[in-house]
């Protein structure tokens, strides 16, 4: 039978998977071929009743509402990125602020450099630098009671190059402190006395922090007893830090 | 300006990641009832059905980075399903039964065995159909479900099932022959 060439593709023909021009014959002959056709109906008709037949199962609402929330799942892991960059960003803040902390501490910290080192220089100016004139440590320390809110002691000056010229009050930071003045070969050197945590940005104070570069003295600066001491002036850091040993040592 | 940048970049992989799952919920989430009617043909329970799609959305959410985009996820999806099937139990006793194929063994079915008249289906006959779906084996109902229920493409059967095109046509005709046979009014029916 001449059809047999043509039914044996009649299901490719009817999924719509032979080639065009084939597709196109194929209709042509079915559309003349009552053997063909007839079988063509048969088959679409099953084709469709599998189709229905086929659509059987129907998921419940739990399954779909499970599986639905085993995708979003993936947010779970976002969560975790989520957190990942929370704690990155944090990270970033925190670094942020430290460095920021750090700036503000410096600049505040220069800023108070700067600020003794101006007391220094208007001190030397000053037609009357010293308010208590004496070379005796046992006259200006007495001098300072009553006018500054804490003590502290005098080194003793014998076998060295240092003299002592005086004291004066001093302000900083709106605290009063102790400024005391010492001469060594022409060159006056200012030590001054404040209590530190009267001070503004007292934590960031490191210990024997030395002048920094931009100011014309030598300094030298450091924590004892609550007080911080500063020794300033144009001498070399040698004689800047003799001086303040010698101030350590007597406290 | 540092900050900024760094938090540009930081929103630009959040997005791309959170467009990933987007994506695949988008892609994933339409075949669901497909995913879930086709377990059932294969496993033929409804429990275990309900299970092998489970663990196909989360084998295919897993392995989504290995899916190719511009590609076929739909024969991706049921290659996922149909391999977890196999590997189950049902699925191994059922593979037991699979068919060797030879390729361009094509059948050509004699016009006498079938005539329009000796099965024409009546819209009753749904529950006939069906049971004649179970009786098939499982290579040729699934190849029956995808290109009839899930009207996919030879080439897409070809990709979902592994096989080269002329196996699927192959197992086409044959299944179709075998559910033609099952159709066909028996003598008790008159």
């Amino acid at each position: 039978m001449g059809c047999d060439s043509w039914k044996a593709e009649l299901d490719t023909y009817l999924d719509g998977e032979l080639p065009e021009e084939e597709m196109r014959a194929f209709d042509a002959h079915v559309r003349g071929c009552p053997s063909c056709s007839a079988d063509a109906l048969t088959r679409v008709q099953v084709k469709r009743a599998i189709r229905v037949a086929g659509k059987r199962f129907t998921p419940t609402a739990d399954l779909r509402k499970r599986i639905q929330k085993s995708i979003a799942a993936p947010p779970q892991r976002s969560f975790g990125l989520r957190w990942t960059l929370a704690a990155a960003t944090a990270v970033v803040l925190v670094v942020g602020w430290l460095a920021a902390s750090y700036m503000v501490s410096r600049s505040g910290r220069d800023q108070i450099y700067s600020e003794i080192a101006d007391l220094h220089v208007a001190t030397m100016a000053s037609s009357s630098p010293v308010d208590v004139v004496s070379t005796d440590r046992h006259t200006v320390k007495p001098w300072f009671q009553g006018r500054i809110p804490f003590a502290f002691n005098l080194p003793e000056l014998q076998n060295t190059e240092f003299s002592l010229l005086g004291g004066r009050m001093a302000y900083l930071d709106q605290t009063p402190g102790a400024h005391l003045i010492y001469d060594i070969r022409k060159h006056h050197i200012s030590v001054l006395v404040f209590q530190e945590r009267s001070m503004k940005l007292s934590a960031s104070w490191g210990e024997n922090v030395l002048s920094p570069k931009n100011l014309p003295f030598n300094m030298e600066t450091w924590n004892q007893g609550g007080l911080r001491y500063f020794v300033i002036g144009d001498a070399n850091a040698t004689d800047i830090d003799n001086l303040a040993k010698l101030f350590k040592a007597a406290s | 300006m540092a900050i900024n940048d760094r938090r540009l970049v930081y929103s630009s992989v959040v997005s791309e990641t959170s467009l990933r799952l987007e994506s695949f919920e988008q892609l994933a989430l339409p075949h669901f009832e497909g995913l879930y009617n086709f377990a059932c043909w294969l496993t033929q329970d409804r429990q275990e059905a309900e299970d092998l799609v489970q663990e196909t959305y989360a084998k295919a959410l897993k392995g989504f980075s290995s899916f190719r985009q511009g590609t076929n996820f739909r024969a991706w999806i049921y290659k996922i399903l149909r391999n977890t099937f196999l590997t189950s139990r049902t699925g191994l006793k059922a593979s037991a039964t699979m068919p060797i194929d030879v390729e361009g063994e094509e059948e050509v079915l004699p016009t006498t065995e079938e005539t329009p008249e000796s099965i024409l289906l009546q819209r009753s006959d749904w529950q006939r159909v069906q049971q004649a779906m179970e009786q098939l084996p499982v290579a040729y109902r699934e190849v029956l479900l995808l290109c009839e229920v899930e009207e996919m493409s030879y080439q897409e059967i070809s990709a979902t099932l592994g096989i080269p095109i002329g196996t699927v046509m192959s197992r086409l005709s044959r299944a179709r022959k075998m559910l033609r046979a099952q159709l066909r009014p028996g003598p008790q029916e008159g």
